[in-house]
């Protein structure tokens, strides 16, 4: 019988990330083509608590060891390699974000199996997998066949709806025990937290992004003048953090905070999938792009095809008028 | 302190990428190859290791179209020494890149060992894998990715790393050298060097040609891609037209609509 | 008879004697400091100013003896050449004074004594007097911006107000000794006249007139020794600049690899330090230091007069500071627009902008390049233009175009536009881009592009001090150049029209003459191969491109235009050789706003453009401008009362019917 289909059950810090859900979502459709049980693989310290969210599996194996209570990708893989060659599944689904970034690589390493990078999409017909993976920054995509077993696959954030992998079923769980040693070369220290003290761009309703087609850091002014008059805040693409003109706390994206806001307007952002990746669920997205190409129109509900610096003025001058004639109507 | 850096020539997004015939690869007659960005930000990274606390930067890469440009703009911008592989293609995948690069790396008398062996976190093509993980675990050296801060201890040979975690999150390591690590951003962006310290590199300075060890790649081949395409837009944006203030007034209508007015 | 001051014994000596003591201490200290000067400017790199003696020695009549310059500010100007030309009067007057003292055996007569060198010498005296209560005032109760009231300026003013009024009283007091005598005395009489009415005797007016002679001689002496480290060091020096000014005020200074200390710079760069009078008119024209950026031309030449100084031993200055770096900032390295307005105001034609260009040099070698400017120079090395977008893209323009020009890489044409990056690629721009292609067209001009091949002139990446980037653009230019088949060249740029012109010497030798797009309209127009359908019937203001104005003297061709369109063209304040730059050249447009500055230099040209009654049009001949103003006239909010219009624009909607 042909092995399972492996999710890798991201947990950070003791929580599940919404990313294990679209991938549970999207693992369980491949299971359910391939005539296989769709398993969860649990990985860290007295996270067992963690199962009971993962009923849209058909069982969760986890494995409990103390090296893995702290996030040193090598001990991670050296574990999930450990299980691969023990319970030998047909696939592994890893979600691509930054937390198991190298695992999958890794992995495939130690196993010398292949790995499929960026994927956006995994089908299975008549028995064969077919991968669809992101390159070049979105602009093209290519169908690869992983052929091996196991075909080890890096999942891009996404990919299915979160909803769609949360199932209240209680899974049944087991433990498979690992021998595992810390690595001597790679010591944990701690994290880094967030300057304190700012605002938390995650809980804002309203967001204005400002990407490099700002252009200066005097322009963020003109973002901020916009999310006044919405009564939002703003935030930014990497490139505006790397520069400097905002904190590193207001960045939206893969590195950065990942935010659904009521809405969520993108000014002079691109669109590269790691931005996308942190806002695409919003409500309402609105994208002002001087080039009418840019992919984030393919993400927006709404585009306006011009210059950042003349939009924004303008639109923070009509939502000011118009709440004028409404104190007014009051 | 010895440090290496992995370069890496990728396509150019800036030009409209355009299919080949077979529909399976990139047509290579419009493309415009370029050094990888994050590799930039490595090659930036060891730069600044090598101005704090002295030694090499040896920048290593596969052969492909203008690799000898970014090679003599990284010997300007104050690299030792330029290795290129040649008959690597620029086909290759990462995977197979990164069997080459470790192959090469332990051959070439003198290269290894290194203290440090940088690259970028990842590239606009890495379809079949990851240049640090693969190389680091074909060396047997410990890796860490999604690196933005490097600090080292010469005499204990450790270097404190700083690696993101999501929303801004960093998590401090301590790794023992030699070391791979992939680079997300340099502490400082990617230097400038004017043209005139190129075009001087490129007159007194040489790029050391290496012949690719055998073309093992651990028994994983090319991951065949069966076909290339690009991204079909399933939604697009509704384009509100007309001047600025056309605009602004539709957009408030929109926004009135929700009750975000 | 009057006795002869160098004759009198004064302390057991004759005056002679103290006279020589006094001469031999001030010119020994004049000779060793102004030796030292020589020896700091002599350590610099050589330059030669030698060339077109002629034409220097016209410059040094004009703008030294006629002060040309100085009278762009009429008031002061006037009372500086009447201070200059008592100077020199007085100068003159005082080596003879000096002759006769030292020598008292010579049979000369002092020049007091010789009627008509008394009268002139006088009246440019009292004139001088006037002139420099005229200066004095404007110092220090009108003081305009940029002139210090100083220690320095009063000392200066009052030294020469001491020599011209020591030796008016002593031409009174002469005249006072001598009543009753049988000879001419203009002025020195009514002097008599008052210094009697005030109580002095005829016989106290000879010892009176001593002092007078003395306190004048010892004055000049001490001015002298005291001139070489002061501000007025420019009397000296300014002839000089004058002479060795350069005669090609755009040109960029020849290939180095920039200068951050005093050897790296040109001794003519450093000479500005010492001929700069610190009038502050560069300052006043400045548009980055009008608009509050950190940049003042003035205080930047002043600190490569502290260089200099504290290299030639001054007390003053000096103190193991970096001169790139700490004296003078980055920030205002970059500030300068290249505009030229300093160097076309500076009276003594001082070289601020070679100075900013080997400084950017000296920047970019060492990598000191912010992010922006950065990836403008990735972009251009990469893509041949500044906008990081594909070549492919550069003819895209012409894509909603009736028609598709001429390619001259395929086919011979008469003219071919280049037409530069912004009229490529902005947005903004393309419309105007093809109103010309039409108006042309309609015509009947031979005209091609070079599509995907036309890359940026370099120009401004020569400016922001990326020498090695601007080679290769020249290069793969000149190699394109050459390969398209063409008579003459226009542009639509200033900044590609300038380069082209002065700096690609394998375009020109007169073979492809190069022209900007009004000159070739007017040309159209005047020959009627243009013809105007209807007349224009706008009150508009012209602004002029700095490198097509200042930098290229074409003035003309763009007002006879506007005129030949029918419409009444009004001047701005600030307009021809003073026109006031939008602020994006120099690759300013490249470039982060510093945050220091509390307006744009755009936005104070929109202003004085919209200030003109009744103007409706602001009108351009300048991509960069278009896009400049356009934004200055949102962030000022004058939308309502002025537009900006390319004259392209103005031309087709003219010869459309």
């Amino acid at each position: 019988m042909a092995g399972n289909v492996w999710v890798l059950a991201e947990q950070w810090r003791g929580q599940l990330s919404d990313i294990t859900y679209e991938v549970l979502a999207l693992g369980k459709e491949v299971a359910t083509a391939l005539g296989v049980d769709l398993q969860a693989v649990l990985l860290g310290h007295e996270i067992k608590d963690l199962a009971r969210s993962l009923g849209e599996a058909n069982s969760v194996l986890y494995l409990d060891h103390t090296a893995l209570a702290t996030p040193v990708p090598e001990t991670f893989a050296h574990a999930l390699t450990f299980a691969i060659r023990a319970r030998r599944p047909h696939v592994v689904l890893i979600p691509l974000t930054n937390v198991n970034w190298e695992l999958g690589a890794l992995l495939a390493a130690e196993l010398e199996v292949g790995y499929v990078n960026a994927c956006k999409d995994v089908r299975s017909e008549g028995g064969k997998l077919e991968t669809r993976s992101l390159l070049y920054g979105g602009k093209m995509e290519a169908i690869v066949n992983p052929g091996q077993s196991p075909a080890i696959l890096g999942i891009l954030p996404g990919v299915r709806p979160t909803d769609q992998g949360r199932a209240d079923a209680m899974p049944p769980v087991e433990e498979l025990t690992v021998d595992l040693l810390e690595t001597s070369s790679i010591r944990w220290k701690r994290y880094l937290e967030v300057e304190a003290g700012d605002i938390d761009i995650s809980k804002q309703e309203v967001l204005v992004s400002v990407g490099r087609g700002i252009q200066s850091r005097d322009n963020v002014a003109l973002a901020e003048d916009l999310a006044g008059a919405l009564g939002g805040a703003v935030c930014g693409s990497r490139p505006v953090i790397d520069q400097g003109w905002l904190p590193l706390s207001r960045q939206v994206g893969k590195s950065g905070v990942v935010v659904k806001p009521k809405l969520y307007v993108a000014a002079g952002i691109s669109g590269a999938p790691e931005h996308v990746e942190g806002m695409k669920n919003s409500d309402l997205i609105v994208a002002v792009n001087s080039d009418p190409q840019a992919p984030i129109f393919n993400v927006a509900h709404y585009g306006i095809n011009a210059d950042v610096m003349d939009v924004l003025p303008t639109l923070t001058e009509a939502v000011h008028s118009r709440k004028e004639v409404k104190k007014h109507a009051a | 302190m010895k440090i290496i850096v992995l370069l890496k020539m990728v396509p150019d997004v800036v030009e409209e990428l355009e299919l080949a015939a077979d529909g399976k690869a990139l047509d290579t007659e419009f493309l415009r190859m370029i050094a990888n960005e994050f590799d930039n930000h490595a090659l930036e990274e060891a730069l600044l290791l090598k101005e704090k606390y002295s030694g090499t930067v040896t920048v290593v890469a596969l052969d492909a179209p203008e690799v000898d440009d970014a090679l003599f703009t990284a010997l300007a911008k104050g690299a030792d020494q330029a290795l290129k592989i040649t008959d690597g293609d620029g086909t290759l995948g990462t995977r197979a890149g990164a069997y080459r690069l470790a192959q090469t790396l332990s051959s070439v008398p003198g290269l290894l060992p290194a203290d440090l062996i940088l690259t970028g976190a990842q590239a606009i093509d890495d379809l079949d894998g990851l240049t640090a993980p693969l190389v680091s675990h074909l060396l047997g050296l410990p890796q860490l990715a999604i690196v933005t801060k490097i600090s080292v201890d010469t005499t204990a040979g450790v270097a404190t790393v700083l690696r993101e975690f999501p929303g801004g999150v960093r998590g401090e390591y301590e790794v023992k050298l030699p070391a791979v690590l992939g680079i997300q951003a340099a502490e400082k962006p990617p230097r400038y060097v004017p043209v005139a310290k190129v075009r001087a590199a490129m007159k007194s300075q040489a790029i050391q040609s290496v012949p690719a060890a055998t073309a093992a790649d651990g028994g994983v081949g090319l991951l065949p891609v069966e076909e290339m395409s690009k991204p079909e837009v399933t939604e697009h944006a509704q384009m509100l037209k007309g001047s600025p203030e056309e605009i602004a007034n539709q957009l408030c209508e929109i926004l009135a609509a929700r009750g975000l007015l | 008879m009057l006795p002869d001051p160098a004759t009198l014994p004064y302390l057991g000596m004759p005056g002679y004697f103290h006279l020589w003591l006094l001469t031999f201490v001030s010119f020994f200290v004049f000779g060793s400091r102004v030796l030292r000067h020589v020896r700091v400017l002599a350590q610099a790199r050589p330059e030669n100013r030698w060339d077109h003696i002629g034409k220097r020695i016209g410059l040094v009549v004009t703008n030294v003896l006629g002060q040309r310059r100085l009278l762009d500010e009429p008031m002061i100007g006037v009372a500086h050449l009447v201070i200059f030309w008592s100077f020199v009067a007085y100068a003159t007057t005082f080596f003879w004074n000096l002759l006769r003292g030292l020598i008292p055996a010579l049979a000369i007569s002092y020049p007091d004594d010789v009627g008509w060198v008394a009268f002139c010498v006088q009246a440019l005296g009292v004139l001088g007097v006037i002139a420099l209560a005229v200066a004095a005032v404007r110092r220090y109760l009108f003081t305009p911006v940029s002139l210090e009231r100083s220690w320095d300026a009063a000392i200066i003013l009052l030294l020469i107000a001491i020599v011209l009024l020591s030796a008016l009283a002593g031409a009174g007091f002469r005249a006072l000794a001598a009543t009753g005598e049988e000879s001419w005395r203009p002025l020195g009489g009514y002097l008599a006249v008052i210094f009697a009415s005030l109580g002095v005797t005829r016989w106290q007016a000879p010892t009176l007139y001593l002092w007078t002679w003395w306190v004048h001689m010892i004055t000049v002496l001490g001015f002298l020794a005291y001139l070489p480290y002061s501000k007025h060091l420019h009397l000296l020096a300014s002839p000089f600049s004058v002479f060795f000014a350069s005669l090609e005020p755009g040109k960029m200074p020849s290939a180095s690899e920039g200068a951050s200390q005093l050897e790296e710079f040109t001794w003519r760069q450093l000479f500005s330090g010492l001929a700069c009078a610190e009038c502050g008119r560069c300052d006043r024209a400045c548009p980055s230091f009008v608009c509050g950026e950190p940049l003042s031309p003035k205080q930047f030449i002043h600190r490569v007069k502290e260089l200099v100084l504290a290299s030639s031993g001054s007390p003053a200055a000096g103190n193991g500071k970096k001169f790139l770096g700490d004296v003078v900032r980055p920030e205002d390295v970059w500030a300068c627009t290249t505009c030229a307005a300093c160097m076309e105001r500076c009276p003594v034609f001082n070289e601020h902008i070679p100075l900013v260009i080997e400084m950017r040099r000296k920047l970019v070698a060492e990598g000191d390049v912010q992010p922006r400017l950065q990836e403008a120079f990735t972009n251009l090395g990469r893509y041949g233009n500044s906008f990081g977008q594909s070549e492919r893209k550069r003819a895209v323009w012409t894509q909603s175009l009736d028609f598709k020009p001429k390619d001259a890489r395929r086919e011979a044409v008469q003219w071919l536009w280049y037409l530069g990056e912004y009229a490529c690629y902005h947005p903004a721009l393309q419309g105007i881009t093809r109103s010309l292609a039409r108006t042309l067209r309609s015509a009947g001009v031979d005209y091609g592009i070079l599509y995907e091949a036309e890359r940026n002139s370099g120009n401004d990446v020569r400016r922001v001090g990326e020498e090695g980037l601007f080679e290769l653009l020249r290069q793969k230019n000149t190699a394109t150049l050459q390969q398209a088949r063409f008579n003459n060249l226009f542009t639509t740029d200033p900044h590609v029209y300038n380069t082209f012109k002065n700096e690609y010497p394998d375009l020109n030798h007169g073979r492809h003459p190069v022209s900007h797009y009004t000159e070739l309209l007017a040309i159209l127009l005047e020959c009627r191969q243009l013809k105007v359908a209807r007349k224009l019937p706008y009150r508009v203001t012209y602004h002029d491109p700095c490198y097509l104005g200042r930098y290229n003297g074409v003035y003309d061709p763009p007002r006879a235009v506007l005129k030949a369109l029918g419409m009444e063209l009004r001047e701005m304040p600030r307009s021809r050789r003073q026109s006031f730059c939008c602020g994006g050249g120099g690759g300013r447009v490249w470039m982060e706003e510093t945050g220091e500055a509390h307006s744009r230099p755009s936005e104070s040209r929109v202003r004085e453009a919209a200030s003109l009654d009744g103007v409706q049009y602001l009108v351009v001949a300048c991509p960069k401008d278009y896009v400049m103003f356009t934004d200055a006239l949102k962030t000022t909010g004058l939308e309502s009362k002025l537009m900006v219009k390319d004259i392209a624009e103005l031309a087709e909607e003219a010869v459309t019917a």
